[in-house]
């Protein structure tokens, strides 16, 4: 770890969370720069890249609604093929964000504070990615409101007790819900911004939606309720998200999906690919906007230990998926199972075991927990892998049913590829435009923790009488005794 | 027969005259602002907010805040959306579509658990949100603190105290009070424009002694706006 990251934070007595003491105003500086000055020469080149690949994804998508669904590999026994995987993986990653700014809020992991914002933007933008799918997989977008309760001419209402119609509203509302926690974090950086606006265009932009927040304690007061509340609300909401989305599988009869370890098991896989979205994107963009100092290496390094954490989850689960179909005592079950390892895709479930129980491993060393390199690497093949544990959970179940005469073998065409390629795009299109437009830290709460922040309480000859409003403190949380001295 | 008359309602009761000036206090760390808020409650002023680009901890107390009724907002949307959500789903299935679907009956309410949750979760979300913006009077796009060039620093890095007066001689209490609480520099917002309050207008302490109330040697304030 570098000698910055190791300073220790007077106040707390642990290491401080923003390295070099910039202070309050350094705070404000470092953020708003990149989205006031102009963009590196590298932003643009991305953008460009993005672009080129959200193109492919129209040009996929307007010849897959004027030919249809024949332009994919879907065909049966594997009637499910990669729009549902790409959809699968895009919710995965799009979990992180949610952890970081909902969970790690909740267990007072302030830490989060660096990172949460563009989490939370990362987790939105994989949301609409993961959305396009569903929405364009029959080909037929037209008739998607046959998803929705809404009475139409058919006279025909969705049938709640499927778990596609759950996925429907998950999903959806996941989305919703992420704005929303998005968007509140987001107020008073909007007033930072609009306070800072030089052209009339940027104040009005920011003003709007910065609703006129003025940094009123009366309003941090709720907002600090509400944000809680919305933290409280979205921890269960992620865990039901993915959850629901492995009833699809786990609800049928089909060896391979039919397990009850499916939903901890798919959590814990959508966090672990989050997650090293998260480093993947952080890694370039602390960099690239020199915010080295608030995104630091004692971020990254308790990232990596998350990602430990949920990627050997992940193994446990593929083992206990073996050991089951195994003392399961059902034939099918264990064909299933050797016939992932060992079969025709038996190359795409060893890539999975590889990039996802092994390659995490090396975090076990703290050299390679803050190694930018091995981060980096890493999470890059943590991403390959998870979008295979999609595809062999996926194709592998499908491709040899019940009747060996119905075995068959998928291979995706090229305008599979090119769609997986379009929503990379769109998800680095936004990404981008995100990190151009608005600040990428949420810089209210960077300084909030900073050692200056912590009020020390009020001098000693002014706190003798307690306020008489005031909310009773409640136990164990009790502010600390002034020094009588 | 004459109905008693019944209190106006709160947004039609004559409110206290309104103030017609503010005065905006800045304090260069959250320690300044929270013991100027203590003395600020104690005096018993009406109209008051402090301003900072955090939230500090501990201001509650000092400024004697209830408890915020956000969570109740909470608490109704989100029991109403996961009954809304329940209610849907029996409409529709037991109601307007009965099927049978696996042998099971019409309202087989554990197969719609998921969706009522997802329906609360959604109900509670946008009530912390509509809370939140109800009970802090906002969007408001206006205010008169946005007057003062000062005051974009509120969400930078610099610590405001404001109290809201009605005509001179309240006006001039609350200068009093300000200046009491040792602040770097005190601005009058009134009809008039925005105005700087030169130090000892109203008995205001001289600058060396207000310099041991703050805390010693923070890097947030930049240099050259030392007080």
């Amino acid at each position: 770890m570098s000698r910055a990251a190791a300073d220790i934070d007077p106040v707390v007595g642990r290491p401080a969370l923003v390295a070099g003491e910039p202070g309050f105003h350094g705070v404000t500086e470092a953020v708003a720069r990149p989205v006031e000055w102009k963009p590196p020469a590298g932003w643009y080149v991305a953008f460009a890249i993005s672009l080129g690949m959200l193109g492919m994804l129209g040009v996929s998508v307007a010849w897959l609604f004027w030919e249809g669904v024949g332009i994919w590999g879907n065909n049966l026994p594997v009637a499910w093929g990669w729009p549902i995987v790409n959809f699968v993986f895009w919710v995965g990653i799009g979990h992180a964000g949610t952890l970081i700014s909902a969970v790690l809020f909740l267990f007072r992991q302030k830490w989060r504070t660096s990172i949460n914002r563009a989490a939370e933007a990362m987790t939105l933008f994989a949301v609409a990615c993961a959305l396009t799918f569903p929405t364009i997989h029959t080909g037929r977008p037209w008739l998607d409101y046959w998803m929705l309760p809404v009475p139409n001419q058919m006279s025909m209402w969705p049938q709640f007790r499927s778990p596609l119609m759950w996925d429907v509203f998950a999903v959806s509302i996941y989305g919703l819900v992420s704005l929303l926690f998005w968007y509140v974090g987001l107020i008073p950086d909007l007033a930072t911004m609009r306070d800072r606006a030089k052209t009339r265009v940027r104040q009005v932009a920011y003003g709007l939606f910065a609703l006129g927040w003025r940094g009123s304690q009366r309003h941090w007061w709720h907002y600090e309720k509400a944000y809680l509340l919305l933290a409280g609300l979205a921890t269960p909401l992620v865990l039901s998200v993915h959850s629901v989305v492995s009833f699809d599988f786990a609800v049928s009869q089909l060896p391979g999906w039919h397990t009850t370890i499916f939903p901890p098991y798919f959590v814990a896989g959508a966090i672990f690919s989050g997650l090293a979205m998260v480093i993947t994107l952080m890694v370039v963009c602390r960099v690239a906007f020199g915010l080295t100092h608030i995104i630091t290496l004692l971020h990254f390094d308790r990232m990596a230990k998350l990602i430990l954490l949920t990627g050997t989850i992940v193994g446990y689960a593929y083992g206990i998926e073996f050991f089951i179909a195994w003392f399961s005592g059902n034939p099918f079950e264990q064909f299933a199972f050797l016939n992932r390892a060992l079969g025709p895709y038996a190359w795409a479930y060893w890539i999975m075991v590889s990039c996802n129980v092994i390659s995490p491993q090396v975090f076990w060393l703290k050299r390679a927990r803050t190694s930018i390199p091995v981060l980096f690497v890493v999470s890059i093949l943590v991403n390959v892998g998870m979008w295979f544990e999609r595809f062999v959970i996926v194709v592998t179940s499908l491709h040899r049913d019940f009747m060996p005469s119905s075995w068959g073998y998928f291979s995706p065409t090229f305008w599979d590829v090119a769609t997986l390629v379009g929503s990379f795009g769109l998800f680095f299109t936004l990404f981008c435009l995100f990190v151009r437009f608005l600040p990428m830290v949420a810089m209210s709460e960077v300084k909030g923790v900073l050692p200056e922040a912590k009020s020390h309480g009020l001098p000693p000859d002014q706190t003798p009488e307690k306020p008489e409003r005031a909310p009773a403190p409640r136990p164990g949380f009790a502010p600390e005794p002034e020094p009588t001295s | 027969m004459k109905l008693p008359k019944l209190p106006a309602p709160p947004w039609k009761r004559a409110a206290a005259p309104a103030p017609d000036t503010l005065l905006l206090a800045e304090y260069a760390g959250p320690d300044g602002l929270l013991a100027a808020a203590d003395r600020v409650r104690r005096a018993g002023w009406a109209d008051w907010d402090a301003h900072s680009p955090f939230p500090v901890h501990g201001m509650e107390r000092a400024m004697g805040l209830a408890p915020s009724r956000v969570p109740w907002y909470v608490l109704v949307l989100g029991l109403g959306g996961a009954a809304g959500g329940m209610l849907l789903q029996w409409w529709v299935s037991a109601e307007a579509y009965p099927l049978v679907v696996s042998g099971k009956p019409y309202f087989s309410w554990p197969a719609f658990v998921p969706i009522m949750f997802e329906c609360g979760v959604l109900g509670g979300a946008l009530g912390a949100v509509a809370g939140f913006l109800a009970e802090s009077r906002l969007p408001r796009h206006h205010h008169p603190l946005f007057d003062s060039a000062r005051f974009e620093r509120a969400s930078d890095d610099r610590f405001f105290l404001s109290l809201g007066a009605a005509g001179r001689e309240e006006g001039d209490r609350a200068l009093r009070l300000l200046e009491e609480t040792g602040p770097a520099r005190i601005e009058r917002l009134g009809p008039d424009g925005v105005a700087e309050v030169p130090a000892g207008t109203a008995g205001r302490r001289p600058p060396a002694a207000r310099e041991t109330d703050e805390p010693p040697a923070r890097r947030d304030v930049p240099p050259e706006d030392a007080p």
